[in-house]
């Protein structure tokens, strides 16, 4: 389970152990797919990219892979959703919402149906393979799309209950998961709400709004800024859409600026959501990281670093809010 | 325009036969019906002024067979888990969709004069949450297959005998997602799934074979693992038989190759590609509706 040998012993964030969500969404999917039987696994080929192979193993014949062809994918998890399935789709992030981006359109979310889609390893998880393979763009463009909720998880815990929501609540959903590792930031009782934010750290000087891979990242900037006297909050935000605004307008009120840190595209993500509130509601100072371009070579890591994603260079964008 | 306004409305409720009924009595009700629909389809275009009637008219028989005499659907069942599907994959022909609806008691025949009005749940293409026995959301080209491949999956998976039937334009067949579903379908073996194609060999500016030839669609479908018919997609007789046959080959999806014109049976509009979304004016509409005044002499032997 852990990618890492470091034991949890430290108060800081950055030294528990990490964890990929992908372990998480294959155990979840397993034990929803074993107490109701409505549910099936859809895929692109991507068993293993997708870790199914023991789900596969375990309910083979509801494990449909149609090949490596995601329009036909994702129509035909609307089609077993009209004949009462409700579908996972799992699928390289990348390749589900940039191949099959109508078929989410129309034959998901305009037709309302219960499809699950899941974007396995998004953001920049493929590194090195570059942006072909990145998955920057995914948020962005669905949350141009009425009917859809968009979650991103920060940790296993968080992917679990998405899940556990997702196959429970009639609709379409995007579930992001994460493949490079991250620390455990919940309690195992965590309950996923959609639109519910979370403050993860206290603080009434400056806000840093975060989710996904990048979240664990935020929460050590605060680590950092703490030794400096800036009490930063730090909100996750699993799901963009619907935003909870209340939150985001709390902290525009109550701090001196927000920060939005995120594994995703500049233009139109969980900047861009925030943005789009504040701009209209209490307008406040913001810095918006995330990928502002086609990235060069480089891991994940690597990549969140150079984009001012470090614990550092986030609480450098914090604390330039406060001081600048 | 008043007098014609008047009775834009008028289409009497065919509902279906009796199950007793001999094969001859069944199609002559098919084939007053698609009479009928026509009939009120080119009402449908000329009051709202837009539509597309070519393909509404070379799609209407298939659609008045599947609905008059072989789809287990009726109005009471377009919920129950265990009816057939139909999925007009060519969305934009939904003024076809919509009439036959009405004809067959889905949707009041008074609320075809909504169509393409302000607010009217009647769009230019079909919604499912807003129009009973529409499946899916069409519209975009090459969306109707891949849906029709999943539920049919989802009927394999339980175990059921409901049946799934999707019609797809000709010149729609240029999408890739559809030969994505097509090699599905084999893969998966789905026998309850009947592909039809409305083959009027035109699309919207010009004929299939000047934009991007289909031929020899036969022996693609049959590559693809379908098994292959083709029928005079205006012939009732001939839809009736071969639509309430399928599947042909245990394990085989079918496929229907719908011999049909656009426009048919209209004499200044049949197989003519300015009308794919032309609009009738007062006397073509007249002379259409003159046309139609009559019941078609069967084709079918």
């Amino acid at each position: 389970m852990t990618t890492t040998d470091t034991p949890p012993v430290s108060g800081s964030i950055a030294d528990r152990p990490r964890f990929d969500c992908r372990d998480a969404y294959v155990r979840t999917l397993a034990d929803l797919a074993q107490a109701d039987h409505r549910i099936v696994g859809v895929v692109n080929d991507s068993v293993g990219s997708s870790k199914l192979d023991a789900f596969k193993k375990a309910f083979p014949d509801r494990l449909i892979n149609v090949g490596i062809a995601e329009q036909d994918m994702v129509g035909v998890a609307a089609g077993l959703a009209n004949g009462g399935r409700i579908p996972f789709v799992s699928a390289a992030s990348c390749f589900l919402t940039g191949r099959a981006l109508e078929q989410i359109k129309a034959d998901v979310a305009y037709s309302d149906r219960n499809v699950k889609l899941c974007g396995m390893s998004p953001g920049m998880a493929y590194g090195e393979l570059g942006p072909t393979h990145h998955s920057i763009e995914d948020i962005a463009w669905l949350r141009a799309i009425d009917n859809m909720i968009i979650v991103v998880p920060a940790s296993p815990i968080e992917t679990a209950a998405a899940m556990r929501w997702a196959a429970v609540t009639h609709g379409p959903a995007f579930i992001r998961v994460s493949r490079m590792a991250v620390p455990e930031i919940y309690d195992a009782d965590y309950e996923f709400v959609p639109g519910r934010a979370h403050i993860v750290t206290a603080g009434d000087d400056v806000t840093i709004i975060s989710n996904g891979t990048v979240l664990w990242r935020a929460i050590a900037a605060s680590e950092q800024l703490a030794t400096e006297g800036i009490a930063a909050r730090v909100i996750s935000m699993p799901t963009v859409k619907p935003l909870d605004t209340d939150a985001v307008l709390a902290a525009a009120r109550e701090t001196k600026g927000i920060v939005t840190a995120e594994e995703a595209t500049t233009a139109g993500s969980l900047g861009g959501a925030v943005a789009e509130t504040v701009v209209q509601h209490h307008p406040t100072r913001m810095t918006i990281l995330g990928v502002p371009e086609f990235a060069p070579t480089g891991s994940a890591g690597f990549l969140l670093d150079r984009y001012g994603m470090s614990a550092a260079g986030i609480a450098d964008a914090a604390r330039a809010l406060v001081t600048g | 325009m008043t007098a014609l306004a008047v009775e834009h409305a008028t289409m009497p409720v065919l509902g279906r036969l009796d199950p007793h009924a001999t094969r001859d009595e069944v199609i002559a009700h098919v084939a007053e019906a698609a009479r009928q629909i026509r009939i009120q389809d080119a009402k449908l275009v000329h009051f709202a002024g837009a539509g597309h009637i070519g393909g509404d008219f070379s799609a209407i028989d298939v659609l008045a067979t599947l609905y008059g005499a072989v789809l287990n659907v009726t109005p009471e069942t377009v919920d129950d888990p265990e009816r057939d599907r139909f999925i007009l994959s060519k969305g934009h022909v939904a003024g076809a969709l919509y009439t036959t609806l009405a004809a067959f008691g889905f949707l009041e025949v008074a609320e075809l004069a909504t169509f393409l009005k302000p607010l009217s749940r009647l769009n230019g293409h079909p919604n499912r949450t807003k129009v009973p026995g529409v499946e899916a959301n069409t519209g975009p080209l090459g969306h109707g297959l891949p849906i029709a491949v999943g539920h049919a999956i989802s009927a394999k998976l339980d175990v059921s005998r409901r049946r799934t039937y999707v019609l797809t334009g000709d010149g729609e067949l240029q999408e890739g997602s559809n030969w994505e579903a097509m090699m599905a379908a084999s893969q998966y073996e789905l026998d309850s799934l009947t592909v039809i194609v409305d083959r009027n060999r035109l699309q919207q500016g010009a004929t299939t074979r000047e934009t991007n030839d289909l031929d020899p669609l036969d022996q693609k479908a049959a590559a693809f693992g379908f098994a292959v018919v083709e029928v005079n997609g205006h012939d009732h007789g001939e839809l009736l038989d071969v639509l309430s046959s399928a599947p042909f080959r245990p394990g085989k999806p079918t496929f229907v190759i719908a011999h049909t014109h656009k426009g048919h049976p209209i004499s200044f509009m049949a197989n003519n590609v300015a009308w794919h979304h032309k609009v009738p004016n007062e006397g073509q509409l007249a002379q259409a509706l003159d046309e139609l005044s009559l019941p078609a002499p069967s084709t079918s032997n």
